[in-house]
C-alpha cells in the first residue's frame, strides 16, 4: 500500500516529464530547427554530463545566495510582521514600504544593487531578500491579524497580557499562513538570485547562462536551466516537508 | 476562592447590530447557585453574557457584584466552542490562563483537574486526538483552573450528543458547586436539570421571567417526574413566547 502510494506520487511527474521531453524531441527532429536555437534533449544531456563540474560549482553559488536570502528575508519579514502587529505606528509607517518592496520591479533595481553591493554574492542575497520580502511579511501579518475572535475573548476573560497574547496565541495561530508565504518564498527566491547574477557576477547559474548565451552554447544554457529548475523544486519540496513536520497540529498540513 | 457574590444587573441595555436588545433590564442573579438563562436563538442571551463577562460594554446600565468589590478578575468564561489551542497539549490548554498572564503554570493542579474529568491518561494528547466530549471536558478543566467565584457558560454543551451532554451536565454541576454560575441554554431539559433559578428570556424588547424550578438538588435526574413536567411546561412557555 505504501510502496504503491509512493509509486503513484512519483509516477505522475515522471509521466509529465517524459511527455515534455518527447514533445521537445519531436519538435527538434521534425521541425528542422538549428541546434543553436533549440538543442535536442540528447545534446543537452551531453552538455549536462560534460560540464558537470562547472554546473555544480555554479549551482552551489546560486544555492548559497538563495538560502542566505531565504534565511535573512524570513527573519526580517517575520520580525517586521510581529512589530507591525505589536505597534500601530510601526504598522502605519512600514506597510507602504512593504508594498513598495513588491511594487518596484527587482529587474530594474538589479543593476543598481550590483553597483552598490558588488559583483559578489551580497548583491544577489539582497535581490533574493527583496523578492521574498512581500510574500513573507504580508502572509505572516495577515495570519497574525486573523486570530479567531473566540480565542481573543477567552484571553481577555483571563486578564491576559497583550505581549503574551501575541506570543502564545496570535503567533502560533499565524504559523499556517506564514507557512504558505514561506512556500511561495522558497519557489521565487532563486529567481531573485539568478536575476542578480544575470546583471553582473563572476559565478552562479545566471552568470553561466548569460555567458553560454553570448557564445551560442545553447545546449549548456538549457543544461543550466534544468539544474536551476531541479534545484528550485528540491528547495520547495524540502521547505514544504519541514513545514508540514513543524505544523503537525494544523489539519491542512497533515495530508500526505 | 473568595465567596461567590450575587450579580446585580441594573438598567441594562445592550446594543446589538444598531438596536438595543434590552430596554433597561433589572435582574439579580443569586450568589453561589446555578442560574440558567433560557431563550430562543437570537434573543440576546450571548450578548447579555458577554456584557456580564466584561467582553462587551453595555449601552446603558451596569453589572455589579452585591459585595461591592469590582467584578473584574473574578469571572471565568466558557464559550460555545471549546476554544482549545490545537498546537498545545491538553495540560497546557488547561494552564492557558497562567501562561497568558505570565505566571508559572501549576501543572499539578491542572493534572488533578483533568483526573477529575476522567482524562488522567490524556494529559499530553493534542486536542485533535480527542472526541468532542473530551474536548469539552478539557475546556471545563481550563475554566475550573481559573478558580473564579463567578462562572459564565454560553451553551457549552449544545454541540454534544445527548448522552455526552447529560454526563457533562453532571460533571459541571458537581465541579462548579458553590460558585455563582450563569448558564445559557436553549434546551429546556438542561435548564430543568441544572437550574436553581431558571430565567426565560422572550419578547421584543426582551423581558426576563423567573420560572418555577423543580424540587431537588442539582444535577436532577433526567427521568425525574418533576423535571419532566417542568421541562414540558417550559417548552410550552417558549412556544407561546415565540408566537407573533
Amino acid at each position: 500500500m505504501k510502496a504503491g502510494r509512493i509509486a503513484a506520487r512519483l509516477g505522475r511527474p515522471v509521466v509529465t516529464l517524459c511527455g515534455l521531453v518527447l514533445l521537445w524531441w519531436g519538435i527538434v527532429a521534425l521541425g528542422g530547427i538549428p541546434p543553436y536555437l533549440l538543442p535536442s534533449p540528447g545534446s543537452v544531456a551531453r552538455a549536462l554530463w560534460a560540464q558537470r563540474g562547472l554546473l555544480a560549482g555554479a549551482a552551489g553559488t546560486t544555492l548559497l545566495e538563495t538560502v542566505l536570502g531565504l534565511l535573512l528575508g524570513t527573519a526580517g519579514g517575520g520580525a517586521l510582521a510581529l512589530l507591525m502587529m505589536a505597534s500601530m505606528p510601526v504598522r502605519r509607517w512600514m506597510m507602504p514600504l512593504v508594498l513598495l518592496s513588491q511594487a518596484v520591479p527587482v529587474f530594474a533595481l538589479a543593476p543598481l544593487l550590483v553597483l552598490w553591493f558588488g559583483f559578489g554574492i551580497a548583491s544577489k542575497v539582497v535581490m533574493a531578500v527583496l523578492v521574498i520580502f512581500f510574500p513573507i511579511t504580508s502572509s505572516f501579518f495577515d495570519g497574525l491579524r486573523r486570530t479567531p475572535p473566540g480565542w481573543l475573548d477567552l484571553a481577555r476573560s483571563m486578564d491576559a497580557r497583550p505581549g503574551l497574547v501575541l506570543l502564545r496565541l496570535r503567533l502560533p495561530a499565524a504559523l499556517p499562513a506564514f507557512a504558505s508565504g514561506l512556500r511561495v518564498a522558497a519557489a521565487i527566491a532563486p529567481l531573485g538570485a539568478v536575476v542578480g547574477e544575470w546583471v553582473g557576477a563572476s559565478s552562479g547559474l545566471g552568470f553561466l547562462m548569460q555567458t553560454a548565451n553570448t557564445r551560442f552554447e545553447t545546449d549548456l544554457m538549457f543544461a543550466a536551466l534544468l539544474v536551476l529548475a531541479s534545484m528550485t523544486m528540491l528547495l520547495w519540496w524540502g521547505v514544504d516537508r519541514a513545514l508540514a513536520r513543524m505544523l503537525y497540529w494544523a489539519p491542512d498540513e497533515r495530508s500526505d | 476562592m473568595t465567596p461567590a457574590p450575587a450579580l446585580a444587573l441594573r438598567g441594562l441595555a445592550v446594543a446589538y447590530r444598531g438596536r438595543d436588545l434590552f430596554a433597561g433590564l433589572d435582574l439579580t442573579l443569586r450568589g453561589g447557585v446555578f442560574s440558567v438563562l433560557l431563550g430562543a436563538s437570537g434573543v440576546g442571551k450571548t450578548s447579555l453574557l458577554r456584557v456580564i463577562a466584561g467582553l462587551d460594554r453595555p449601552a446603558r446600565g451596569a453589572v455589579a457584584a452585591d459585595d461591592g468589590a469590582p467584578l473584574a478578575g473574578r469571572v471565568a468564561w466558557m464559550g460555545q466552542r471549546d476554544l482549545l489551542q490545537p498546537w498545545a497539549r491538553v495540560i497546557d490548554n488547561v494552564t492557558l490562563g497562567d501562561r497568558l498572564r505570565g505566571r508559572r503554570p501549576d501543572r499539578d493542579r491542572a493534572a488533578a483537574l483533568l483526573r477529575r474529568m476522567g482524562l488522567a491518561d490524556r494529559l499530553t494528547a493534542l486536542p485533535a486526538e480527542l472526541s468532542g466530549g473530551m474536548r469539552q471536558r478539557v475546556a471545563l478543566a481550563r475554566t475550573l483552573y481559573e478558580d473564579r467565584p463567578v462562572v459564565l457558560m454560553d451553551e457549552p454543551f449544545s454541540a454534544l450528543d445527548s448522552v455526552t451532554r447529560a454526563r457533562m451536565q453532571d460533571l459541571a454541576a458537581e465541579t462548579l458547586h458553590g460558585r455563582t454560575v450563569v448558564l445559557i441554554t436553549h434546551d429546556p431539559l438542561e435548564a430543568c436539570r441544572l437550574g436553581q433559578a431558571v430565567l426565560l428570556m422572550a419578547g421584543d424588547p426582551v423581558r426576563v421571567e423567573a420560572i418555577e424550578v423543580p424540587a431537588g438538588a442539582v444535577p436532577r435526574a433526567a427521568d425525574d417526574d418533576g423535571v419532566l413536567h417542568a421541562q414540558g411546561v417550559l417548552l410550552r412557555r417558549m412556544l407561546d413566547a415565540a408566537r407573533p
